[in-house]
């Protein structure tokens, strides 16, 4: 049984579908991802399986259907998102951004939390160093790194991560995809939305192809990236493979 | 004006700024985190401080009829829309809490046990009231805009002060002071009841600063009101920090009607001017920082108290007036053009 | 509404009042309900149509009440000259009060508001000049040919008289250039900003428009009543006020009438019975409008008016010929230069360094994938942001550091990623809306309806403007009732109305089907004839490729290649930076 399924998800905003009965699933312990173009509905999509927007079909988690279940009780039950908005608290501290990201277990205490937090710095030792600065005056690819490392702090069964590449340099967009994959080892499952699609598919098992709301290709992720039709989804048909 | 007045004067000032001080914080909080602007927190203030007052005469307080009645809406309007533990939830908060307020205050007063039990059923009594405002008139707004907020504010505050009226009617009401005692500093005389407001104002600041540094749940409000998105993604229930942020503010504004019901007389729509000086203040802070908004409170209180001495019939007139400067400055500091809506 | 409709009312007003065996009770009420609703009417423009708020209107009406008792009582000159007199007072007081406020977000004004109705009404109480809290009496009546109007059966005609020209002078200036600008402050300023319209003058003339309504309103209430005192113009009417508006219906003229007379016959009746209730004492009226107005937020945020009647649309006359057409700067100047431009937020650098050079006559195409700083380059190309470093220059002249407003001016239009329309206006005012600038009529001279033949020639530019997008049939359509991509291709017809010769487009072809993209790229082309200098931000490659003449391609907030689209797809930078290279 799947780890997530989502059962034909339609998500409509001002009368417009942005999602129209996608269905996809992510398997324990692997990495699933969905690629596509700008515009193509996949913040959307990760909004609706995460409950911040109201959608229509069903999203199964580890068995049960959760789809009418407000955000936090998403969250309690294993569900995290990094959004591509990051979402930081920005005027709080490094150090208090992580300490909320384990909210949901708030009753362990505090020597569990710093706990986790000496686990997080391991994967993401520039952290530590900022620890007492404000999340706002991190820089862009610091702040990616501070949004996935509150995520982690709740211990999710299911990362769901919004474009963790955008707008970041190449050298860091290597480091955090190596981060990804350290997470799948250590048995973290993840959604991995992208759009930088060779990365993605590079790092994924299986894939879904999202466009203009559906989704028009899946599979294992091996045969995609060889599909002829993922290069001409980015560049335009007219673009012959180079 | 020799130095005697002149102390005299910033002392009143102090005492009273701290007081706005406290209101401002609540507003500023309520802001923070729900974009009202708590127009009826004055209500509070006045209600808080003749419940104090007339707990003198040992009879129960009058104000248990206002909080009962509006714990007995605010259920019958979420009752439609909750159900299962939602429900249950919505019945402890409007129903089973303040009926046992009720019934522990009407047992306690009588017993006449002295001021500082006053105190407390006074602030038991009244500060559940702005929770369930909001739970009445703030929550099923919740996605409108800062001004229909505003407005709904201040259609609150026209009910309740009338309400107000109806429960203790219009005779004013003057509480026994915490202290009798007078400290005497070198020329400076501290009357207790002053020492007692200012040192209250400190510990409740320093209280809500522990609250907010120190504790999760303090963090988790802080959080909610930063970035609301971010807040429900680590699974913060949001939805609740505006019932938390009105507590807050009920709390707050319950206890500074007690410090003030022994300075003043207060009548049930004397809490309104308050607030609104707490307003002044928290506009100076541009309703979001806490500590400019504390040091504009006993700017005001200040202004206030050498304009009662100098023009007493013009003293709400320039308080008032301080506004304009200081919208004036916030103006030309502000720059950016974008959508109201 | 027709001038036979007017005359019908002003006639019932003349003749009404002096119906036999109608009890001047009734007179009474309808002159309160009158004077009230001409208060009404003002923050019907002012909350309803411009997204403001005032809790004052009871205070500008204190004002102009006492400037008329003053002059009249003190200075013995006539009723008719307190008119002049308090309008002017007011206007200087509202004008005082605005420039102050206007320019911070709603609810300080509304804020603003409260302080200053409190003070106000402590100043009255207190100044030996007004009287204190006695007020001033004995003001005289009216009176026409010698003869003093005392019987209020004559007030209640001159109160329906003024309340009658209030609605027209209304009607007419929301009918025009400006009243299509107030509108825009409502969910459109930014989209208005960017075709030149002053934002801060739009929000001046509402704010001083519903102060004159309530001058209107003090002076008859003064010479009326003809006693005043401060307890008619405290914080609690300032309230009732707002309420009439908010109740009948806040964006609707007839909505102030209707709240007016709900809220005054409740008021009146509440008076009659609730002592009964509640005994004697207690102001149970205000109780009673406190629930009301959240209750009617909470339930009917657009008040009773909707609820009883049809949304009619508005008609507008079209003349024959549209507005004239701009001459183009000659063909391969250059229109629009950027050089070194940088842009930070915090610790992230959106922009490193773009620079290119766009002609007349040039389709250049700003492509690079989701990320690359478009957005923000765009920005800082129009004027809504502006660069930490470097030069935007337009039609050679430095516009670095210029607002949107500015930009317009000199020749620069542009659309937005998420269509920004006026949601309370149909499809072709919002085009009409982009000619702002190309018109001159002043508000009073709208009020008197001097700019019909101008505003004629503006519907037809706009009618023109959207005949050549292909939207000719939607004209009258509410314009947020369009799909997203027509929303954009009005945004484009918004644009061109305002007669540019530079035009930046921000993904004008998403969410279009595959017939109007063509549309939409034939119409582009058109436009490059004529002269036009056009900057398209576009992630629908196929799109853009085919219709650029030239491709600038960004990515980290820096140029990586630039050329003609066949060179640039070619690119290996390029191909990179929109598939990723592996890691």
């Amino acid at each position: 049984m799947s780890l997530l399924e989502a059962r034909s998800v339609s998500v409509a905003y001002r009368g417009v579908r942005a999602v129209e009965a996608v269905s996809i699933a992510v398997e324990h312990g692997e990495i699933a991802s969905v690629i596509g173009p700008n515009g193509a509905g996949k913040t959307s999509l990760l909004a609706a399986l995460m409950g911040l927007i109201p959608s229509d079909g069903a999203v199964i988690f580890d068995g049960v259907d959760i789809s009418r279940l407000p955000t936090e009780a998403r969250v309690a039950r294993g569900l995290a998102l990094v959004p591509e908005s990051r979402d930081l608290f920005a005027t709080m501290t490094v150090r208090e951004n992580l300490a909320l990201g384990a909210y949901r277990h708030r009753s362990e205490g505090a020597a569990a939390r710093r706990d986790a937090m000496e686990q997080n710095f391991m994967l993401f030792p520039r952290l530590k160093e900022r620890v007492d600065q404000l999340a706002g005056t991190l820089s862009g690819g610091e702040r990616q790194m501070l949004a996935m490392a509150r995520a982690l702090m709740g211990r999710p069964r299911l990362l769901m991560l919004d474009e963790p590449s955008l707008g970041l340099a190449p050298l860091i967009v290597r480091d955090i995809f190596c981060i990804i994959a350290t997470l799948r080892d250590s048995g973290v499952s993840i959604l991995l939305v992208e759009q930088n699609a060779r990365a993605a598919l590079a790092l994924s098992a299986h894939a879904s192809v999202l466009e203009n709301g559906s989704v028009t290709l899946s599979g294992d992720s091996a045969t995609l990236s060889a599909d002829q039709r993922v290069t001409e989804l980015y560049l335009g048909a007219a673009v012959q493979a180079v | 004006m020799d130095s005697s007045i002149l102390l005299a004067l910033i002392q009143d000032g102090i005492v009273s700024g701290a007081i706005y001080a406290l209101l401002a914080l609540a507003l500023v909080l309520v802001f923070a985190v729900t974009r009202t602007i708590l127009i009826p927190v004055g209500e509070v203030v006045s209600f808080a401080a003749l419940t104090y007052a007339n707990l003198d005469n040992g009879k129960p307080p009058a104000v248990l009829i206002l909080l009962l009645g509006l714990g007995v809406a605010a259920f019958l309007r979420g009752a439609i829309f909750s159900r299962g533990r939602a429900l249950i939830q919505l019945g402890v908060e409007t129903l089973i809490v303040p009926g046992t307020i009720a019934f522990a205050a009407t047992l306690l007063a009588p017993l006449q046990l002295g001021v500082a039990m006053n105190a407390v059923i006074a602030i038991a009594v009244v500060a559940p009231l702005c929770p369930l405002l909001y739970r009445l008139a703030f929550a099923p707004l919740a996605e409108a805009s800062v001004l229909v907020l505003l407005i709904a504010a201040v259609g609150t505050h026209l009910a309740i002060s009338g309400l107000g009226l109806l429960v203790f009617g219009p005779e004013g009401a003057r509480g026994v002071p915490f202290s009798d005692a007078v400290v005497q500093l070198g020329p400076i005389i501290f009357p207790g009841q002053a020492i007692c407001v200012l040192a209250a104002t400190l510990c409740v600041m320093g209280g809500l600063w522990a609250f907010f540094r120190f504790t999760l749940a303090g963090a988790a409000l802080r959080a909610t009101a930063i970035n609301r998105r971010g807040a429900r993604l680590v699974g913060i229930p949001t939805e609740n920090a505006g019932l938390q942020a009105f507590w807050l503010a009920g709390l707050i504004a319950a206890g500074s009607g007690v410090l003030i019901a022994p300075l003043t007389t207060v009548y049930y729509d004397g809490g309104f001017l308050i607030g609104l000086k707490g307003f002044v203040a928290a506009i100076v802070g541009g309703l979001a920082s806490y500590p400019a908004a504390a040091l504009a409170a006993i700017l005001v209180g200040i202004v206030e108290s050498f304009s009662s001495f100098w023009a007493s019939a013009f003293k709400e007139v320039i308080v008032f007036a301080g506004i304009i400067p200081v919208l004036l400055w916030r103006s030309l500091r502000h720059v950016s053009v974008e959508d109201e809506e | 509404m027709k001038p036979a409709i007017w005359l019908a009312l002003v006639a019932a007003t003349l003749v009404l009042p002096w119906l036999p065996g109608l009890p001047l009770f009734w007179v009474s009420l309808a002159c309160q309900i009158g004077i009230s609703a001409i208060i009404a009417v003002g923050l019907v423009v002012l909350t309803g149509v411009a997204g403001m708020t005032s809790f004052a209107q009871a205070s500008l009406m204190g004002i102009s009440a006492y400037t008329t008792a003053l002059i009249t009582t003190k200075l013995g000159i006539s009723p008719w000259l307190g008119l002049p007199a308090a309008m002017a007072v007011t206007l200087v007081v509202a004008f005082a009060i605005g420039s102050i406020t206007l320019r911070l977000s709603g609810h300080y004004l509304a804020l603003g508001t409260i302080a200053w109705s409190v003070s106000l009404y402590y100043l009255y109480a207190n100044l030996d000049l007004v009287g204190r809290n006695d007020g001033l009496t004995g003001i005289p009546p009216l009176s026409l040919f010698g003869q003093k109007l005392i019987d209020i059966r004559f007030s209640a005609q001159i109160i329906g008289l003024s309340l009658i020209g209030g609605m027209i002078a209304s009607l007419h200036l929301l009918d025009s250039r400006w009243g299509r600008a107030m509108r825009s402050l409502r969910g459109g300023a930014v989209a208005a900003a960017s075709v030149g319209v002053d934002l801060g003058r739009a929000r001046m003339l509402a704010f001083v428009f519903a102060a004159l309504m309530a001058a209107l309103a003090g002076w008859l209430f003064a010479h009326m009543q003809r006693v005043v005192n401060p307890t008619s113009f405290g914080l609690v009417a300032g309230i009732q006020y707002l309420l009439m508006a908010v109740m009948g219906g806040a964006a609707h003229l007839p909505g102030a009438l209707l709240g007016a007379t709900a809220v005054v016959l409740v008021n009146n009746s509440l008076q009659d019975w609730l002592p009964f209730l509640f005994g004697a004492g207690v102001s149970a009226e205000t109780i009673v409008f406190g629930v009301a107005l959240v209750l009617i937020l909470q339930a009917a945020p657009a008040g009773l008016w909707p609820v009883i009647a049809p949304r009619l649309s508005r008609s507008h006359r079209v003349a024959e010929t549209a507005l004239t057409v701009q001459t183009m700067p000659k063909l391969g100047a250059v229109a629009l230069r950027a050089s070194g431009l940088q842009r930070r937020f915090g610790g992230l650098v959106a922009v490193a360094d773009l620079s290119f050079t766009l002609y007349q006559g040039e389709l250049l195409g700003l492509i690079g994938p989701n990320g690359a700083g478009k957005s923000t380059s765009f920005n800082l190309l129009s004027g809504a942001d502006h660069p930490d470093a470097g030069r935007v220059e337009l039609a050679g002249q430095d516009v670095t550091g210029c607002t949107p407003q500015m930009m317009a001016r000199r020749g620069l239009a542009r659309s937005f990623q998420h269509a920004r329309l006026v949601p309370s206006l149909s499809v072709i005012e919002n085009v009409a809306l982009g000619a702002h600038l190309r018109g001159h009529a002043s508000p009073l001279s709208a009020i008197l309806r001097r700019d019909r033949d101008e505003e004629a020639h503006i519907y037809a530019e706009a009618a023109r403007q959207l005949a050549r997008c292909g939207l000719a049939d939607l004209a009258d359509h509410n314009a947020t009732s369009l799909a997203l991509g027509q929303q954009r291709i009005v945004e484009i017809a918004r644009a061109l109305a305002a007669g540019p010769s530079v035009l930046l487009l921000d993904e004008p072809a998403a969410g279009l089907r595959h017939g109007e993209k063509q549309s939409l790229a034939a119409l582009l082309r058109q436009l490059r004839d004529e002269g036009m200098a056009i900057l398209l931000v576009e992630h629908d490659m196929e799109f853009v490729m085919s219709l650029a003449d030239n491709l600038v391609v960004m990515d980290f907030g820096t140029v990586i290649a630039t050329g003609k689209p066949s060179d640039v797809r070619r690119n290996p930078a390029v191909i990179e930076a929109y598939l990723g290279g592996v890691a």
